[in-house]
Order: C-alpha cells, then structure tokens, then sequence
C-alpha cells in the first residue's frame, strides 16, 4: 500500500464518520471568527435554539471593518459599526475568547491565529474567511468557509466536507537573491493559473519552500486559495517548531513534548502518491507584478505587458483586453513606465513583522516619489506594531512619508475608509486584483513587500533589485 | 430552505471566465448583519453608472442601460450561464444570498471556485458543472435569441433546452438528497452528537495538548 500524504494523514485523524457517497464528517480543532461572515451564523444558531459545541475552539477578532487611523474615534460608520457590535455582543454573550479594538492582540485574524500559537501543526482550522489557507503553514488543515458552514462548525464541531484531490508543487532548487515568499506565490499562481488547484488540497514542498520562515510559508499557503485551492500546506519542521515554542495558545512542558512527538510524522511519506505534481525551478523566479485583474496575470518584473494578440485561445484573449481597458494599460509597455497613485504594504499576506523589515530595508534613506498621493503601512496585528516600532521600523517609514497605521484588514478590501478611488493605481502587497477589490474603479497591482517598497520611493515599478545595487 | 423544483427559466449569458465574489456584491454591502436585501447590488459595479454604499435608495441610482441584467427579459432570468472558475475569490455567502435574492435558482458553468460551490447548496442555489463543450454549445444555442430558456430537473440530472436536447449532470447523493427535500444539514448532522462525543473522548486522549 502507498503512503499516505500530509494532507491524507491530517483528514484521516479527523474523521469522525463517512457517508456512503464519500463524504465525511470532519472535526474541527480551531475556529476563528470575525465580524463580516459571523453574524447570520450566530443568529442562525439562536433562530433554531441552538447553542454552540466547544466554545473553547473559537478565537474571534474584529478585523475587516475596522479602521486604521482616529480610533480614539471608535467606527464612525454607522453600518461598520454595528457589524462590528454585533460580534462583540455575540462573544460576550457566549463568553467566547475574543481579542477586542483597543486589544494589543487585536489584528488581521490570519495573523494573530499563529501569532498566539492559537494555528498548531496537525489541527483542522477554519474560518469564514478563503484566506484561511495562510495557516496550512503549519501543517495544519485549513480552509475558508461560508456562514452557513460557520454556524454549522459552532454547532456541532463538524463540516460534512468531501475530500480534495492531493496535489503537490515543489519549488526546487534555492530562489536568487532578493526574491521572496510573495514572488514565488504569484509565479506559481501564474504558472498553474487560478483554476489550477480547483478540488485540490496543494501541498508546497522543494528547498525553495523549506528555507522560508514562518512568515514566509504563510504567505505562500494564504495565496493557495488564489489558485483555486482551497487548502495549501507545508510540512511540520524545527522552523514550525521554533516558532510555535512559547505562545500563549501553545502546550508547554510535558504537554510540548508530546506534541513534537506527534507532529514530527506531519509530513507527506516517500512513497505517498499524489493525483498531480507540478515542480517548478526555483532559480527561474524573479520579483513578480500582476497586470490584470485576476492573480493569474502576472509577470516578471522584467518582461513587458503581455499581448492579447498573442494568445492563441480567444475567451483569454478577451479576457486579457477586457483586463488591459479596465487596467488602464497597453501591450508591450514595460513596468517601469507604470507609474502608481498609492502604495498598500499589509493584509492577511504581507503584514508580519519580516514584511515590514523587508520593505523597512528598502524605504530607510529615501523618500516617497513625488507622484505618490498616498502610502499606508498597515501591520497586521497590534504585536506586530509593537514589535516594529521596537525596532524604528516606524520611524523610517514615517521619516520617507508612509503613514504608520492601526492594524486591521485595510485596503486589502476597502471596507473601512481605506480605499483606492476610481482610476488610481496601487502597488499593493495584498492578494487580489480583482476589479474593484480596493475600491470602485481602482487598479491593483500586487507585489511583494520590497516591490511596493521600491516602487513607494521611484513612483513606478523598478526591479528592487536594481535599486539596492545602486543601478537607478 | 425551499425544497428545489424543477423549472424552465430564462438564461443570462455572461460570456466570461473568472467571475470574482468581488463582482458578483462588492465588499461595502457585506456589512449588514442580514442574509436578505442583497439582490439589488448584485453585479454592483457593473450594473450601476454611479458607486453604490449600503443603506443607499438604489432605484435613484443610474442603471447601465448595457448591463444584461437590467434589461429584458434578462431582469427576470432564473439561470445564470458563464465560463470558467465561476465566483473565484472570497467565502462570502452573500454571493449566494444576492444570485438567489435576485432569482437566479441555477447557475451553468464548467468549473466553480470550491467555496462558492459549497456555499451554494447550503441555500438551495444548484451550481451545475457542465463540460466545456457543453457550455460552448449553449453559448452558441443562445445567440440572438433573447428569450432563450433551458428546463432544469434535479432528480433527472438533466439540463434540456427547448427542442428537448439534454444535457446530463453529475451532482452527490447527499447534496441532491438536502436539496430536493429542502433540509438544513445541521440538523442531520446534529442527529451524529453521540458519535461525536465518543470521537472527542478518543480524540483527546490521543492529543491531550488539544483538550
């Protein structure tokens, strides 16, 4: 018989009965909430007179809809702010553990689940929220849920799920100097499209994917669901380890020992098979940017706009028209001619504190471009914040002309007051471009970190690269 | 939930792949705390000249005389036709809850983002996978004829258009099952309690740290 794969280990210790057509009933280890795709669920349970099966497995925090600057202020937004009530009002009620505005803790709820040592290796963790897949990093199985499967969750501790095919991507080989976590993503996502991982659980394996951090790994497992899978994963390593070690939520003492002694199978066997591979090199990589509006479109800094006219398939050819008219752009420009209004570094993907110190490295001694009307970081939690200030991290990008905000979800999505306006073009270090994403009418451009960085301070694309060697 | 019928309903064509939740209710209508409402800023941004907030009288909104859905009969389509990796993107519900707010019962398209397809079921909306050339072919079928419809029966599997051309479907047991009889899967899941006590005393034991 084949070994069995991460993926096939983590499903099968957390199958609580299989129906007869496949299906089973898995157990959830940790559920995490936040304002937006809760509410209907906790009033669903109170319509049907039902009450919630482990309150101990939630960890909610408001996230989306709060703002990152004036909280003196509280939510002026009357309909934000009763979401954000309302969520309050719902963990109170049930005394369920939840990190509140005003809260160090508080942040993005991608962050803080691994921040608190809350995301631990082997577990089931859901969320209603697609970005979940950020804590497959840990080699966790985790997966965006909608409300209707949130309140399932609180009631019965269980999803009736359907098992995913297994799928792997290995990025072999050692990425060139400079390249980070976030160009690999979207290099992926470009090489398998954003179908590409449709009813697969994608596990990441290769050197390039072993010498992340932490913050790294989850950068590549949150953009998972951008390819069109709904869980990514990474196998439990001393790196997974060193990280969890000491976190609130974290076992400690005897209880740590037999954990690593768990943990340390979390891995896919030899001899696993799986229903596809894909192996990509890693020393083909360099820093990425999207030009349209799905993640998919996406190239290397520097090669040019792609042409609709040479594409041979003609649905994707219109796409690509359709994605240049919305983009504001022409074929065959090079990216250094686009240049941006605003530049976005945070969200669930890029606001930890490696993010932060790499665009910090990049910022620190220069200024903002004159063309830039408007650069926010915004880091993912209020322990990031800390820490970052600890280091002055603040002050360098306050001293170029960024502004230095409260955590929170932010113009990732533009529920809160952070928004792109109709025609503007962002560098931004979150995870869609979709049309409209970070407001009517705005363009999103994502890169990493660095990128945004670098683009911040020349006031259009460059190859960060280039510009830390001293050749712009 | 309503237990699905079988109906024949006009199709609405968007001859696109990648359909985003993004599109589908822009994010400043996922504030409200309802599951209701959400069929008048379906296609928001597509469907209205001047950008939309929550709480806004929409009908003194201008509406883009272009947009499908606003024009006849299209305004009263049940069946929703697109390309590939329909509703990519986000878990929110409100997808759902804004296609079946405005009447769509069914939509055709050869893949679905996982989420959204789960997302579907849960609320009575059947997500139908057909093959990519199935889908051309119907793309084909309906141009030029506005009021093109298609006969949806659940318990046959089976799409069919006027001239009484079927076209099969595959869907799971357990899914068919809930939404022909209109059931919540939590009560069917609730009636497992004691199979999930004796997991958790199992489980435990065996992960303490998790306890």
């Amino acid at each position: 018989m084949a070994g069995k794969t991460l993926y096939d280990k983590i499903w099968d210790l957390h199958q609580v009965d299989t129906s007869a057509d496949g299906a089973g009933l898995l157990y959830i280890d940790r559920h995490l909430v936040h304002e937006v795709t809760s509410p209907q669920a906790f009033e669903g349970l109170e319509i049907a007179q039902r009450t919630l099966w482990r309150k101990r497995s939630i960890l909610a925090v408001p996230d989306h809809n709060v703002p990152t600057t004036g909280l003196e202020a509280g939510i002026t937004d009357p309909v934000a702010r009763l979401q954000v009530d309302t969520l309050n009002d719902n963990c109170d009620k049930y005394a369920l553990t939840e990190f509140k505005m005003g809260d160090v803790r508080q942040g993005v709820v991608h962050v803080i689940g691994p921040e608190q040592g809350a995301t631990l290796p082997g577990m089931t963790v859901v969320c209603g929220d697609s970005h979940t897949s950020t804590h497959g990093a840990f080699a966790a199985l985790a997966f965006g849920i909608g409300t209707s499967e949130v309140e399932h969750v609180m009631a019965t501790q269980c999803l009736i799920q359907k098992k995913s095919k297994n799928m792997r991507v290995t990025v072999a080989g050692e990425v060139a100097e400079g390249i980070t976590a976030k160009d690999i993503v979207l290099h992926i996502i470009g090489e398998i499209g954003t179908a590409g991982g449709t009813g697969c659980t994608i596990e990441f394996a290769g050197e390039a994917i072993t010498g992340l951090s932490m913050e790294g790994r989850m950068t590549v497992c949150n953009m998972t669901i951008e390819a069109g899978a709904r869980a990514g994963l990474i196998a439990c390593d001393q790196t997974t380890l060193d990280y969890i070690a000491g976190r609130p939520f974290a076992p400690s003492g005897e209880m740590w020992d037999q954990a690593v002694a768990f943990w340390g199978d979390l891995h896919s066997d030899d001899d696993a098979i799986f229903d596809r591979e894909v192996v990509i090199d890693a020393a083909d990589i360099a820093p990425q940017v999207t030009w349209g509006t799905s993640p998919e479109m996406v190239c290397s800094i520097n090669q040019r706009i792609p042409d609709p006219a040479d594409e041979v398939d003609t649905i994707k050819a219109g796409g690509m028209r359709a994605a240049l008219d919305y983009m504001g752009l022409k074929a065959n420009t090079s990216f250094d001619q686009i240049h941006v209004d605003k530049v976005f570094i945070g969200s669930c993907t890029n606001s930890r504190i490696e993010d932060l110190r790499a665009a910090a490295g990049v910022v620190k001694g220069r200024k903002l471009a004159a063309n830039i009307k408007l650069a926010l970081v915004v880091p993912g939690s209020g322990l990031v914040k800390q820490q970052a200030e600890l280091e002055g991290l603040d002050r360098i990008f306050v001293d170029a002309g960024f502004e230095w905000r409260e955590p929170g979800c932010s113009m990732c999505l533009g529920m809160n007051a952070d928004r792109l306006d109709p025609g503007e073009r962002c560098a931004s270090t979150s995870n869609r471009n979709f049309e409209g994403r970070q407001g009517t009418g705005g363009r999103t451009h994502l890169v990493s970190p660095a990128m945004a960085a670098a683009a911040a301070v020349q006031g259009h694309f460059v190859d960060v690269r280039e510009l830390m060697r001293g050749e712009l | 939930m309503n237990k699905f019928e079988n109906f024949t309903g006009i199709v609405a064509a968007f001859d696109r792949s990648n359909i985003d939740t993004d599109a589908i209710i822009p994010k400043q209508y996922l504030k409200s705390i309802k599951r209701s409402g959400f069929g008048i800023n379906l296609f928001d941004d597509w469907r209205y000249l001047d950008p939309g907030e929550p709480g806004q009288d929409n009908s003194q909104r201008r509406l883009n005389p272009e947009f499908l859905l606003n024009r006849e009969p299209y305004n009263a389509a049940q069946i929703l036709l697109a390309r590939e990796n329909f509703a990519c993107g986000s878990s929110r519900e409100h997808a759902v809850w804004a296609l079946m707010d405005f009447g769509f019962k069914v939509v055709i398209a050869p893949s679905f983002a996982d989420i959204f397809y789960n997302n579907s079921f849960k609320n009575g909306l059947l997500p139908i996978a057909l093959d990519e050339e199935v889908v051309d072919l119907l793309f084909t079928e309906l141009q030029g004829q506005p009021d093109y419809r298609l006969s949806v029966d659940l318990q046959g599997q089976v799409v069919s258009n006027a001239g009484g051309v079927e076209f099969p479907f595959e869907i799971d047991e357990f899914r068919k099952y809930c939404l022909l009889n209109g059931l919540d899967d939590i009560g069917l899941t609730m009636q497992k309690s004691e199979q999930i006590k004796s997991f958790e005393q199992q489980y435990y034991q065996k992960l303490p740290w998790l306890q």
